[in-house]
């Protein structure tokens, strides 16, 4: 019991409620104030409570309804390392978020601070819950602040037309997620996920792989997992740059931590004789969506779409980090989504940064023109490096120990996927870099005849000459802080701890139904060679260079008899993102019945 | 128990989707989705209806009365609080959109592919 524990949702939410109650009488900057306190106030307990974790979970019952004789009736938060660890960045990302919007909105008073403080306390909230329902609350309550700071500037019509799609989405993926809650508890009479995992045991049937696909489903629609991942670029496209990095930082991840918080605490158990089955379908789902997001993502000119798509390839390699079903390689997904929502953010924040200098987002039109900002060149090159997943940043660390785990099972062959999302993301990103930032290639109009022009109104108040420091030093120590957990000692270790305490169903069904004590043991040291993928990543970022100048180039085969087929291809999965919202919930429609179906004749056939 | 509530839950998920996926206006396309809801609602409250069982109140009721589950019940109110401010929200951003196009209709907007 500690009396921190729910102090990561009252706080921001309160900060919320103060700001929106004197929104008449604030000025700005002490919304601001405000607004960055409490979000630090957030991360330093999120923290504490990470400390706390380390040694043994801490579990809180609200209103003090503990279990009695295994039956739990209250609502509980059991934060574990990996829950407390998701809090903490999550307040980071919205540090850096809140720091670079201070020369943001500056007519709007304080109804943007009040939706990030919102925002925030539900990604907490949603992180260290232990309770199934609390948890859909949370996703809810999460949902509702996205969908309005995604339709933050009203006066665009792409933007409402992105929030429709990604409300639209996303409720109907709410609806699933509530739906198998519902089967859950018809089946177990318990909302308690330790609970729900023991009463359901071992038990398979039809209900409970409806319960899982309905669950899995909606979750997957906030990971952006293909086919649930249309919302996901015409979001990022309308949102302003600030929630940008939260989506594509953290939203989305915490997709993925859903997903594997249900599945380890409540699905291992009746699919533990189906491992191969689950395994095998969650490797398909993770390499078709890394492969298809860093195809699209290559296609982009409009930067932010471009990186919302890198995000989706990225969620691939997360879900095949997922299905490997190793403690090791669920250590990887730990580090690399705290890389990767790094340098995600820093390079959203430099797209900031040139609409608020430029107002584009248009690569092309953009040829050349930043030029000048050389401090912003050099964060936005490292940051590209960080997504090539180069050695040194925390993306190759947690990429590394997918890939070993990978090996380990004799599932060798990810290694490719991981190539080559990491080469077409990364070559998309340098590119970009390259003809923005350094002039290379062509600029507007040279080639992309019948490509429709991007219009993107500014974000900022006034035209400005130079780079304020608020906007410019969240990327840069972002990037930095990739850096920094790419080598510092121990971390990997912790991950694996915090991996292996999250995959222990027992211990946590003890835990949280009996109060009992069970120790956390830490991960043994472990003496990995790492020579090879030292050498394979270093290969992946030599190769993005390469393609990246390549495509720079006069060079370059647009119109190469060779190469029609891919061009084809390319242009018939743009044609697929249309951005009509009945198209999407077809996909999904189509994607949940898909799932269902094939996991059911998979286990029936075993 | 009868399966019927459970038929007529899955229809109202399906009709919604259907809705959704063929709609040319928003408002109607929110509605639809409002359709889906509702099927949820009736899928928490059939798995917690109990033949012969009475409101869950139980103030000088005999013990071992059979009552209905009231924890799906606070599970649907929940629910319908969180659907009232996603509609509302949905509706505001169509108002937008009505207000800046002049069209409520997915088929005429052209700004987001590829």
């Amino acid at each position: 019991m500690s009396a921190l524990a729910p102090l990561p949702v009252v706080i921001p939410l309160s900060a919320a409620a103060i700001l929106s109650a004197l929104n008449k009488f604030l000025s700005r900057r002490w919304a601001d104030a405000l607004a960055i306190l409490a979000t630090i106030a957030t991360g330093l307990i999120c923290g504490e409570l990470l400390l706390q974790a380390r040694t043994q979970p801490v579990i809180h019952w609200f209103g003090g309804w503990t279990p009695r004789a295994g039956v739990a009736l209250g609502i509980s938060f059991v934060i574990d390392p990996m829950g407390a660890g998701a809090a903490v960045f999550t307040s980071l990302l919205v540090l850096a978020a809140l720091v670079f919007s201070l020369h943001y909105f500056q007519t709007v008073g304080t109804l943007f601070h009040v939706l990030m403080l919102g925002f925030l306390g539900a990604m907490c909230g949603f992180t260290l819950t232990g309770d199934l329902f609390n948890l859909f609350v949370f996703f809810e309550l999460m949902s509702a602040s996205a969908f309005a700071l995604c339709g933050y500037k009203v006066e665009e019509p792409e933007s409402m037309q992105g929030a429709l799609n990604f409300a639209i989405t996303n409720t109907v993926g709410a609806f699933l997620v509530l739906s198998g809650i519902g089967l859950l508890y018809g089946r177990t009479g318990a909302l308690n996920m330790a609970q729900i995992g023991r009463t359901l045991g071992g038990n398979l049937d039809g209900l409970v792989i409806t319960a899982f696909v309905f669950i899995m489903a909606g979750f997957f629609i906030k990971a952006a997992v293909i086919p649930f991942h249309f919302w996901l670029a015409d979001a990022h496209a309308v949102a302003p740059t600030p929630v940008c990095v939260l989506f594509s930082g953290i939203m989305v991840e915490l997709g993925i931590y859903a997903v594997l918080r249900v599945y380890w605490t409540i699905f291992d158990g009746p699919f533990a004789a189906h491992r191969w089955e689950i395994r095998g379908l969650l490797l398909a789902l993770g390499s078709i969506t890394a492969v298809v997001g860093a195809v699209m993502c290559f296609g982009q000119r409009h930067i932010k779409r471009l990186l919302a798509f890198s995000t989706i390839s990225h969620v691939g390699l997360l879900t095949i980090g997922f299905g490997l079903l190793k403690a090791s390689a669920l250590a990887g997904v730990a580090l690399y989504v705290v890389g990767h929502g790094m340098v995600k953010a820093a390079l959203f924040l430099v797209a900031g940064l040139l609409l608020h200098r430029f107002s584009s987002v248009d690569e092309l039109e953009l040829h050349g023109r930043a030029r000048e900002l050389r401090a912003t060149s050099v964060v936005f090159f490292a940051a590209a490096l960080g997504l090539a997943s180069m050695p040194g940043f925390a993306t190759f660390r947690g990429e590394s120990a997918m890939i070993d785990a990978a090996g380990e099972i004799g599932q060798g062959w990810v290694r490719a996927i991981f190539f080559f999302s990491g080469l077409l993301t990364a070559a998309a990103v340098l590119r970009v870099w390259g003809r923005v930032f350094r002039g290379m290639g062509k600029g507007e109009g040279a080639e992309t005849a019948g490509d429709k022009k991007i219009k993107e109104d500014r974000e900022t108040s006034q035209p400005s000459h130079g780079i304020p420091a608020a906007m410019f030093l969240p990327a840069a120590v972002l990037v930095l802080l990739a850096i920094a957990t790419g080598l510092t000692p121990g971390l990997k270790r912790a991950a694996r701890t915090a991996a292996t305490v999250m995959q222990d169903r027992a211990g946590y069904q003890a835990r949280v139904l009996e109060h009992a004590w069970v120790p956390v043991t830490p991960a043994e040291e472990e003496h990995t060679p790492m020579g090879k993928g030292v050498v394979w990543s270093l290969a992946t970022t030599a190769a993005a260079l390469g393609l990246a100048f390549l495509s720079l180039s006069r060079y370059w085969p647009a119109k190469h008899a060779l190469v029609r087929p891919v061009a084809l291809t390319v242009r018939g999965l743009r044609s697929i993102h249309s951005g009509h919202i009945g198209d999407y919930v077809a996909f999904l429609t189509f994607g949940v019945a898909a799932f269902g179906v094939v996991l059911a004749a998979l286990v029936h056939l075993h | 128990m009868s399966f019927f509530p459970y038929v007529v839950a899955v229809w109202l998920f399906v009709i919604g989707l259907y809705g959704i996926v063929t709609s040319r206006n928003f408002v109607h396309l929110v509605i639809c989705l409002a359709v889906l809801q509702s099927s949820t609602y009736v899928l928490l409250l059939s798995i917690g209806y109990r033949v012969g069982g009475t409101a869950p109140v139980f103030a000088g009721v005999r013990v071992g009365t059979p009552a209905v589950d009231p924890v799906v019940q606070a599970l649907m109110l929940t629910d319908i609080v969180v659907e009232a401010t996603v509609v509302a929200l949905l509706l505001a951003l169509a108002l937008q959109l009505q207000k800046h196009t002049n069209t409520l209709d997915p088929d005429k907007l052209k700004a987001l592919e590829g």
